[in-house]
């Protein structure tokens, strides 16, 4: 291999790789489709732009430095120098620096009408309780859905272990810690499919705890939410009996069932979630076959039982009728 | 009357403790922000109503700092030993040390306005 042609590539496989690194539309903080994380890619373009100024001022000094004569500064004009310019000037910038990004540390203001979405971290998924002002909730999991336009409220906390809760596109991290809630208030600006993503090492499937984000139109939201509190519609599928005489209602809800656990995340609307595993497989009658076979090959670790024993026939029609939870 | 103050100070003995005057007003003043911020938020959830005691231990800690820097400032030009100061004279090392105070005082100064600075504009405890 020719060195010249090979680092070039190198270098154009670097630079291509950050070029597409822009095409990233659907989790990135600089695809924004929040307030909040408009807020932060603004800052981060002004902190960025001001290091740059800094940089350069500090390289054009210190090539004047190198090329100056022996003696072009008297002991006082270099003592000044360094005052001025490697001590005033420096904190000045930071100070001015400080000042403008401060701000952006308030968080939004929250109405009690608005709407609060409770989200729990759980090894390696994400329990979510939607909690509009009425006092209702209406339970779901691994896929956020929010209106556009309007504050939104997310309380965080964690089931088991550490999780944090992050959207770039929608707002700044936060962690999700078992034994306390934090607040994050946050509002989108454009609708989309967008994806989050836990950020806080908490176990063997951590990097495969991701979830979908649906920033809709308002008034499409209120109907969707409307939807939502329906229970499952009673169903003759011969699934619906499998689910439960296998015991996967002790851990799964369908409400308007008798499958009514809640250790793992709550099916009654399953069907219109786009994935399945927090993020891991799309969500089809195959990868449901494959997730119940045998969860830990697809999520090493992951908190529910192997059912290798089930008859072909039977894991089929249970998978079939998940897709029915419309 | 200066003057006799500036006596009084180049009197004062100078040691490495001295030296760390400053910067231990800055750590002093960093810890004591963060206990007040959590003690406030955790007794009463609110963030600033009476910010009093902050600004109030935000005044101390400078006034500890700057008083510092004075007392080094008139000690680093206590008259001595011939330029350039660098030998390892009592004078010489005096000198030094006090310089070296001076440097740090304006740095902590730094330090303690920046921590101090969010207080401004942070408005509750989330
Ligand atoms: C001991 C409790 C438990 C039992 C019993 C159980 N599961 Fe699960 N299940 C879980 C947990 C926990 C998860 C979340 C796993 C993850 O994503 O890390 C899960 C996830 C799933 C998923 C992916 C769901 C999603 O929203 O991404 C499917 C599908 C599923 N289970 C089907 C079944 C079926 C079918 C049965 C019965 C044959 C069953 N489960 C029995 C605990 C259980
Ligand atoms: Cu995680």
């Amino acid at each position: 291999m020719r060195a010249g042609t090979s680092r070039r590539g190198r270098l154009a496989i670097v630079l291509g790789t950050m070029a597409l690194g822009g095409c990233n539309h659907h989790q990135s903080v600089f695809a924004a489709f929040g307030e909040e994380a408009a807020g932060i890619n603004y800052i981060t373009l002004v902190m960025v732009a001001g290091g740059m100024i800094v940089a350069a001022g500090v390289a054009g000094l210190m090539i004047w430095a190198v090329r100056a004569r022996p003696g072009a500064l008297s002991l006082r004009g270099g003592e000044r120098l360094i005052l001025i310019a490697g001590g005033l000037i420096p904190a000045l910038v930071l100070a001015a620096l400080l000042v403008f990004s401060l701000p952006y540390m308030r968080p939004r203001g929250v109405a009690p009408a608005d709407l609060r979405i409770d989200v729990t971290g759980e090894q390696f998924w994400w329990r979510v309780a939607y909690r509009p002002s009425d006092g209702t909730a209406v339970v779901s999991a691994n896929e956020i859905r929010i209106p556009v336009g309007r504050t939104v409220l997310f309380r965080l906390a964690g089931g088991d272990v550490v999780h944090s809760f992050w959207i770039p596109g929608l707002a700044g991290k936060m962690d999700m810690i078992p034994g306390r809630t934090n607040d994050l208030p946050v509002r989108a600006t454009r609708a989309g499919r967008f994806r989050g993503q836990c950020t806080e090492f908490c176990g063997l499937s951590h990097a495969l705890m991701a979830f979908d984000v649906v920033a809709m139109p308002a008034e499409a939201f209120d109907r969707w939410l409307a939807a939502q509190r329906r229970p499952a519609v009673a169903s003759a599928d011969p699934g619906a009996a499998l689910f439960l005489r296998h015991g996967c209602g002790g851990c799964h809800a369908i409400r308007g069932t008798a499958a009514t656990g809640t250790i793992g995340p709550d099916f009654t609307h399953l069907a219109q979630r786009a994935t399945i595993g927090a993020g891991t497989l799309p969500n089809n009658e195959a990868a449901r076959l494959r997730f119940l076979r045998e969860p830990a090959a697809v999520k090493p670790g992951a908190r529910m039982p192997a059912y290798p024993q089930l008859p072909e026939t039977e894991a089929r029609a249970i998978a079939r009728y998940l897709g029915t939870l419309q | 009357m200066i003057g006799r103050l500036h006596q009084r100070f180049r009197a004062l003995r100078v040691t490495l403790w001295t030296l760390i005057v400053p910067p231990t007003g800055w750590a002093a003043h960093f810890l004591f922000s963060y206990l007040w911020a959590a003690v406030r938020c955790a007794k009463t959830g609110r963030y600033v109503d009476a910010p009093a005691i902050f600004w109030g231990g935000t005044a101390a800690a400078l006034l500890v700092i700057l008083a510092s820097g004075w007392i080094a400032w008139v000690q680093a030009r206590t008259p001595g030993d011939h330029p350039p100061h660098e030998a390892g004279t009592d004078s010489d090392r005096l000198r030094f040390l006090a310089y070296a105070t001076l440097l740090l005082a304006g740095l902590s100064v730094i330090g303690v306005v920046f921590t101090a600075l969010p207080v401004l504009f942070l408005r509750d405890c989330r």
